[in-house]
């Protein structure tokens, strides 16, 4: 009986300690899911899931606080990605978050801008270049299309733009679509 | 395999190197002999020449030319900047009048940006100065030389052929192999080139020699080109180290990893590159190209251009200088445009269509099939896969093509991936022998389209997080700074604070 308390309660120390170390030597920084969701998400720093940014929407995820269908950049397949990162059941778009549109860039018609910056303070992604009394110009290879710039300009110089499709951006449609020359013998 | 495939009587033949042969293949019907009967005549300079600064693969050429400049045949108007690039050249004299977006030959029907020039008929080219003896010449000079002349793969892919004259960490390599296959039903013009310049396509392959310091050199032609074949053999005759090889006809053989197969019986690895074996494959016009630009100066300004299919009258193959409009030589070969019920730019199992009739022959264009309602077969219903297999046996990869179509088709793309999407050519094969008419190689386009895009989005993204975090950090930093700024002020108020009244008192107190 004694032999028994004793074994075990020696047996419970030494794994107790083993844990403790463990725990202090493989400490993860940081949450693993949180950046796994983080990297699902399309990082348009929109804001329109009601978070400030991708990395907050994600946290609010990971801790169940927010849905995984807050996403309108995100489309179909994020949250596709997301229930199967998380093992839940899919379910299409909270339309209250918006709706899935194409991806824009922002645009400053430039002679009208009056040089503010307050579209500059506004884009989460520093895609905005210039000086107060300076005009402003749009780095579009930067820009995430996130549409945060267009309400604060006072002047409304800044519209959204569909992406132009160049041939280097060009890809081969699904067959359905396709012309094909393999029908010519 | 080769002992009793060359048993008709050609007794130069006697002591060919031994043949491999590579998986699958395919032998459509093969259409050359329309276009062979003609000779090569010069396609007429048209009214006002196209010359688009994107003709190869990598970055495009920037115009170094402005509206309203005269430009002398041979002088450069566009200038690679990038390493992965070629300049472009006036093809003719003239004036430029313009410089904007135009149609360019691609499957996408998009415009490109492209330099204008109206010739002036008199076709006058700049002097170029002459290299003299090459064998003088570093290979890194020889190079430079070829890049400058604006030289890439005249096959098709358009690769800058000076990379690829780059032996890079090796001494030498072991085999140049130039590509005389042409295996794709329709085009000639490579045919017909071989035919007309032997010797100065031996004399290219020997300049190609120097620059990679070859061992070995093979020149590898269809056994359906049996005239190209004698011209070669006998213009390398007294070539030491130069065969001359005849390959039994079957399509993809002219594709450079199934080419190689065939020579040497090597394989190259996957994601690998033909160099990593020692081996570097170049078209025949490249050689030519490669020939004139180092014998005598001249730039790729112009090439052969087969203009087929029953659209026109008088099928043959056109030097054609780039920038000329697809229209003028249907109009010369007898054809009418408007009558042509599709154009294909390329072969029939590889080439694609072209959306205009206004788009300008590029260096990679080597062949332009003007199909009517005869040529063109009314395309048969899409049946479901019944698992046949036919594909899989003529892949020239190995790959599983129904595998792979079954990935691509539900959008599964990390599957089609594990089965080597990417080792894929797209050459045809498999939807040519597909019984349910399944347009395959369309889904594995789609399929490394769809993988690519999704790349660049991640890459974008990752790019986005980054900014976005750097932005956050400033906005704290900065915060920090602000207040660390007002604290430091508050503080030295209140010390002045207590200074000026009570001096004494404050340093008392210190």
């Amino acid at each position: 009986m004694l032999a028994a308390v004793l074994s075990l309660g020696v047996l419970s120390v030494v794994f107790g300690l083993l844990l403790g170390f463990a725990a202090v030597r493989f400490k993860v920084e940081g949450d693993p899911l949180v950046d796994k969701i983080d990297a699902i998400l399309p990082q348009t720093q929109c804001g329109q899931c009601g978070y400030p940014g991708c990395r907050p929407y994600a946290t609010a995820i990971a801790s169940g606080e927010a849905d995984i269908n807050q996403c309108p950049p995100g489309g179909e397949a994020g949250i596709l990605a997301l229930a199967d990162l998380l093992g839940r059941d899919p379910k299409p778009l909270n339309p209250e978050n918006g709706q899935v549109t194409e991806k824009m860039v922002a645009v400053i018609d430039e002679p009208r801008c009056i040089g503010c910056t307050l579209c500059i303070q506004a884009c989460p992604v520093d895609a905005i270049l210039g000086a107060a009394k300076q005009m402003h110009t749009v780095i579009e290879k930067e820009c995430t299309g996130c549409d945060l710039c267009v309400a604060p300009c006072p002047v409304d110089c800044i519209s959204m733009a569909p992406i132009t499709q160049t041939i280097d951006s060009w890809r081969w449609p699904a067959p359905e679509k396709a012309r094909m020359a393999g029908s010519y013998r | 395999m080769s002992a009793n495939l060359f048993h008709d009587g050609v007794d130069i033949l006697h002591g060919q190197r031994r043949l491999w042969s590579f998986h699958g293949g395919v032998h459509p019907p093969q259409h050359k002999h329309e276009s062979t009967n003609l000779p090569v005549i010069r396609a007429e300079l048209p009214e006002r020449l196209i010359l688009p600064l994107h003709q190869h693969i990598g970055e495009p050429a920037e115009p170094i030319v402005q509206v309203g400049d005269k430009v002398l045949k041979g002088q450069m108007i566009g200038r690679a900047h990038e390493f992965l690039s070629a300049p472009v050249h006036a093809s003719t004299s003239g004036t430029i009048v313009d410089i904007g977006e135009y149609a360019v030959p691609h499957p996408s029907g998009l415009n490109a940006t492209c330099i204008v020039i109206e010739p002036d008929g008199e076709d006058r080219g700049l002097e170029h100065p002459r290299v003299g003896d090459y064998l003088q010449l570093a290979p890194s000079a020889l190079r430079n030389l070829i890049r400058e002349a604006g030289i890439v793969g005249l096959g098709g892919a358009g690769f800058p052929s000076y990379i690829k004259l780059n032996p890079g960490k090796l001494d030498g390599i072991d085999t140049l192999i130039l590509n005389g296959i042409e295996c794709e039903p329709y085009i000639t013009c490579d045919d017909m080139l071989m035919r007309e310049y032997p010797r100065e396509i031996i004399a290219g392959l020997r300049v190609m020699q120097h620059a990679l310091q070859a061992r070995v050199c093979v020149l590898a032609i269809e056994d359906n080109k049996p005239e190209a074949f004698r011209a070669l053999h006998d213009a390398a005759l007294h070539e030491a180290g130069i065969e001359v090889i005849l390959c039994p006809t079957i399509y993809p053989q002219g594709s450079e990893k199934q080419l190689i197969k065939v020579i040497t019986g090597k394989e190259v690895p996957a994601n690998g590159l033909a160099i990593h074996i020692g081996i570097v494959c170049h078209n025949v016009a490249t050689a030519l190209a490669v020939h004139h630009a180092v014998e005598h100066g001249r730039p790729l300004v112009s090439r052969y251009v087969t203009v087929t299919g029953a659209g026109v009258s008088q099928p043959r193959n056109l030097d054609v200088a780039f920038g000329t409009p697809v229209r003028d030589l249907i109009i010369q070969c007898g054809g009418d445009p408007a009558a042509v019920k599709r154009l294909i730019m390329g072969g029939p199992m590889m080439g694609y269509a072209l959306h205009s009739h206004a788009v300008p022959v590029i260096k990679t264009t080597n062949c332009i099939i003007a199909a009517t309602e005869a040529d063109i077969v009314p395309p048969r219903p899409v049946m479901p896969c019944i698992r046949c297999g036919a594909c899989a046996d003529a892949c020239p990869v190995m790959l599983l093509p129904q595998q792979l179509y079954w990935y691509a088709h539900t959008n599964d793309l990390d599957k089609v991936q594990e089965y080597n999407l990417f080792d894929c050519i797209e050459c045809g094969c498999c939807s040519y022998v597909c019984p349910s008419n399944i347009p395959l190689v369309q889904y594995y386009r789609y399929a490394k389209g769809a993988i690519w895009t999704k790349e660049r989005e991640h890459e974008q993204a990752d790019i986005a997080r980054q900014r976005h975090e750097f932005r956050l950090d400033r906005l704290a930093r900065e915060k920090a700074e602000r207040e660390a700024r007002r604290r430091l002020k508050k503080a030295s108020l209140a010390k002045n604070q207590d200074k000026t009244p009570h001096t004494e008192e404050a340093v008392d107190n210190d």
